[in-house]
C-alpha cells in the first residue's frame, strides 16, 4: 500500500490536470457522490463533529496496527472532502496517520476549507483522524 | 464636522445607485475573479466613506475620555459622543435624550432589560411572551431569566409564511405575561411584525413590551412613542454603522425604576468605602469608558441614511427583493421560506437537494456572498422543518444587475450538484 505522502502526492497530480475551479469542485462533488454512506447505527451523537453549518460523522476500526476510517456528511462538498481524507489516511498505520502532516489541502488549493468560520472546516476532521489513531496507539502501548 | 452628501438622490427623489455606491469603496472589489455581491447585509451592512472618515476624524482630532476631562479634547468629545444621544433621540422620536442609553448592541440591550428589570420583577409563575422567529439574542436571556425565577416563557405561534397569530395573541398574552419581547422584522424571513397591535395587547394586560429592532432599523421608519414599546434595542453595524454600538431605548419612568446593569465608573454619583449611589440617566446604565469612537461615527451613519430617506430605501429595495423573488420562484426545486405580506428586502430559501452550505461555496466562488445556516433561529429552523437556509438580503446600494449575478451562480450551482 502507497504511504501517505505517495497519495497526497498523486492527488496533487490528479488536481493539477484541473484548470478552472469549478472543475476541482465537480470532481469533489463526485467523489461525495460515489462515497458509501455510513451505517445509520454510526450515526450517533459521539461520532458527531458538529458544526454550524453541516454535520460530519466519523467512525474508525483499528485492526494489524492500521486505522480504517469510515465518515460522512449532510454536505455534499464537505463529503467530497472527506472521502479525500479517506483516501489519504484510512489503512494507515496509526503512527504515521499521528504524526502526518495533511500538505495536500493547501496544494489542490483547497485551504479555505480548513478553518470554515464555526463549521467543521477540515482542519477539525483531521484533528479528529489523528485522535482516533492516538487513541489506538496509547491503547496497544 | 461631517459633510452629508446631497446628491444621493436624483431629481426625481430615486436613489442614485451609481453615486450611492460611490461612498462605499469596499463594494467595488473582486472576489474569486468576480465582481463582489454583497447580500448578506441582515448580517451586517457595509458603512459608507462617511462613517469611516467620522471615525477617524475623531481618533486624529478629538480622542479624549468623555465627561470628566476639564480640558478641550474632553470637551469636544464629550460633545461629539453627546450629540450622537441626540440624534438617536430625533431618528427613533423618543420623547428625552435621556432615554437613549448606549450599549454594545442589540444583545446587550436585550440582556441588560432581562438581567435588571426581569430580576426586579419577575417571579415564579410569571410568563414571558416572545415569538416564534426570535433571534437567539431575543430567546436565550428570557430563558435565562425563566431559569433563575421560575418565570415561563411562552411562545407566539407563526403561520408557513412566517406570520404571526394574530387570533393567538390574546391566549398567549394573558394577565399573568409580564413582559413580551418580540422582534420588529425578523432577521430570518424578513417578516414585519405587528408590533404596535402587540404592544398594545401587551399594556392592556399590564404588560411592558421590548422590541428587537435590530433588522428593522435600517429599512423602517422608527417612532418609539407612536408604538409606545416600553423598550427598543438595535445595533449600529446594520445601520450603516460601526460594530460595538447598539442603542437601547426605554421609558424614562421604567429606566429610573430598574437597578443599575453593570457598576463601575460613570454610572455612580457618590462612592464610600461603605456604599455608593447612582447616576442619573442615561449615565446609570453605561458602566466605565463607552465606545466613544464607534458613537461618535453611528451619527454619521444615521445621516447618511436620513440623507438619502428611508421612504425611498424602501421602494427601492422593495423593486430589488420583488425581482429576486421573481426570479428565484422560477428555479426548479425551490422552496421560499418567509412569504409573509409584509416583508422587508430578505429572502430565504432551500434546495430539498442541495445543502445551503455547498450552495454557499459555489456562490462564493462566483463572488456572491450570501448567508446560510440557522441565522441563530434554531427553534424557527425546527418549526419550519429545516436545519438551515440559504438567505440574501437587499440594502440600499444593490442592484439587479448583481441580482442576475446571484441567479446565474446558483444555476451554475445546480448543474454543479444535479
Amino acid at each position: 500500500m502507497a504511504t501517505i505522502n505517495e497519495i497526497q502526492d498523486q492527488i496533487v497530480e490528479d488536481f493539477g490536470l484541473f484548470d478552472e475551479w469549478d472543475e476541482k469542485y465537480a470532481y469533489i462533488i463526485d467523489l461525495g457522490k460515489k462515497l458509501p454512506g455510513i451505517d445509520a447505527k454510526y450515526k450517533v451523537e459521539e461520532n458527531i463533529i458538529k458544526g454550524c453549518q453541516s454535520l460530519v460523522w466519523m467512525t474508525s476500526n483499528y485492526k494489524d496496527g492500521k486505522v480504517y476510517f469510515e465518515g460522512e456528511s449532510d454536505a455534499i462538498i464537505v463529503k467530497g472532502l472527506v472521502a479525500l481524507l479517506l483516501k489519504v489516511l484510512s489503512g494507515q498505520p496509526a503512527e504515521d496517520i499521528a504524526k502526518s502532516d495533511m500538505y495536500f489541502i493547501n496544494k489542490i488549493g483547497m485551504e479555505q476549507h480548513l478553518s470554515m468560520t464555526r463549521s467543521n472546516g477540515l482542519a477539525s476532521m483531521v484533528k479528529q483522524m489523528k485522535m482516533h489513531a492516538i487513541a489506538y496507539q496509547s491503547k496497544t502501548v | 464636522m461631517i459633510t452629508i452628501n446631497t446628491d444621493l438622490l436624483t431629481a426625481d427623489g430615486t436613489l442614485n445607485i451609481e453615486r450611492i455606491r460611490e461612498d462605499f469603496p469596499i463594494l467595488h472589489q473582486e472576489v474569486n475573479g468576480k465582481p463582489l455581491v454583497y447580500f448578506d447585509n441582515a448580517a451586517t451592512t457595509q458603512k459608507p466613506i462617511q462613517v469611516v472618515e467620522a471615525l477617524t476624524a475623531y481618533y486624529l482630532n478629538d480622542n479624549a475620555n468623555i465627561h470628566r476631562g476639564i480640558h478641550s479634547l474632553a470637551e469636544r468629545a464629550t460633545a461629539a459622543y453627546e450629540a450622537t444621544r441626540d440624534s438617536v433621540k430625533t431618528f427613533i422620536n423618543a420623547k428625552e435624550r435621556e432615554e437613549v442609553i448606549f450599549t454594545r448592541g442589540t444583545t446587550e440591550g436585550i440582556n441588560l432589560v432581562a438581567s435588571t428589570w426581569g430580576l426586579a420583577n419577575l417571579k415564579a409563575g410569571d410568563e414571558i411572551v416572545v415569538s416564534a422567529m426570535e433571534h437567539h439574542s431575543n430567546m436565550v436571556p428570557w430563558h435565562m431569566l425563566a431559569q433563575r425565577t421560575k418565570a415561563v416563557v411562552k411562545i407566539l405561534p407563526m403561520n408557513d409564511a412566517g406570520e404571526l397569530l394574530t387570533e393567538a395573541f390574546d391566549t398567549i398574552i394573558t394577565a399573568k405575561t409580564k413582559i413580551l419581547a418580540c422582534v420588529h422584522v425578523s432577521n430570518a424571513l424578513g417578516t414585519i411584525n405587528p408590533i404596535k397591535e402587540l404592544i398594545a395587547k401587551a399594556h392592556a394586560v399590564g404588560a411592558v413590551a421590548l422590541i428587537d429592532g435590530a433588522q428593522a432599523v435600517s429599512h423602517l421608519d422608527i417612532d418609539v412613542q407612536d408604538l409606545d414599546a416600553d423598550f427598543y434595542a438595535f445595533s449600529a453595524h446594520k445601520l450603516y454603522g460601526p460594530t460595538g454600538v447598539g442603542v437601547l431605548y426605554g421609558k424614562r419612568a421604567i429606566l429610573e425604576a430598574m437597578p443599575p446593569y453593570q457598576g463601575g465608573g460613570e454610572m455612580i454619583s457618590e462612592v464610600t468605602y461603605e456604599s455608593c449611589t447612582f447616576n442619573e440617566l442615561p449615565y446609570k446604565f453605561e458602566a466605565g469608558t463607552p465606545n466613544i469612537a464607534d458613537v461618535v461615527a453611528l451619527k454619521a451613519a444615521i445621516e447618511y441614511v436620513h440623507s438619502i430617506g428611508k421612504a425611498a430605501i424602501r421602494t427601492y429595495e422593495h423593486e430589488l427583493l420583488d425581482y429576486a423573488v421573481s426570479k428565484l420562484k422560477d428555479i426548479e426545486g425551490i422552496r421560499l421560506i418567509g412569504t409573509a405580506k409584509d416583508k422587508v428586502s430578505v429572502q430565504s430559501f432551500v434546495f430539498s437537494d442541495i445543502h445551503h452550505q455547498d450552495l454557499a461555496i459555489i456562490l462564493d466562488k462566483e463572488g456572491v456572498a450570501i448567508r446560510t445556516g440557522h441565522h441563530c433561529t434554531q427553534p424557527l429552523m425546527g418549526r419550519l422543518g429545516v436545519t438551515g437556509t440559504s438567505r440574501a438580503s437587499f440594502a440600499f446600494y444593490n442592484t439587479k444587475e448583481e441580482i442576475d449575478q446571484f441567479i446565474a451562480a446558483i444555476y451554475k450551482a445546480i448543474k454543479l450538484f444535479r
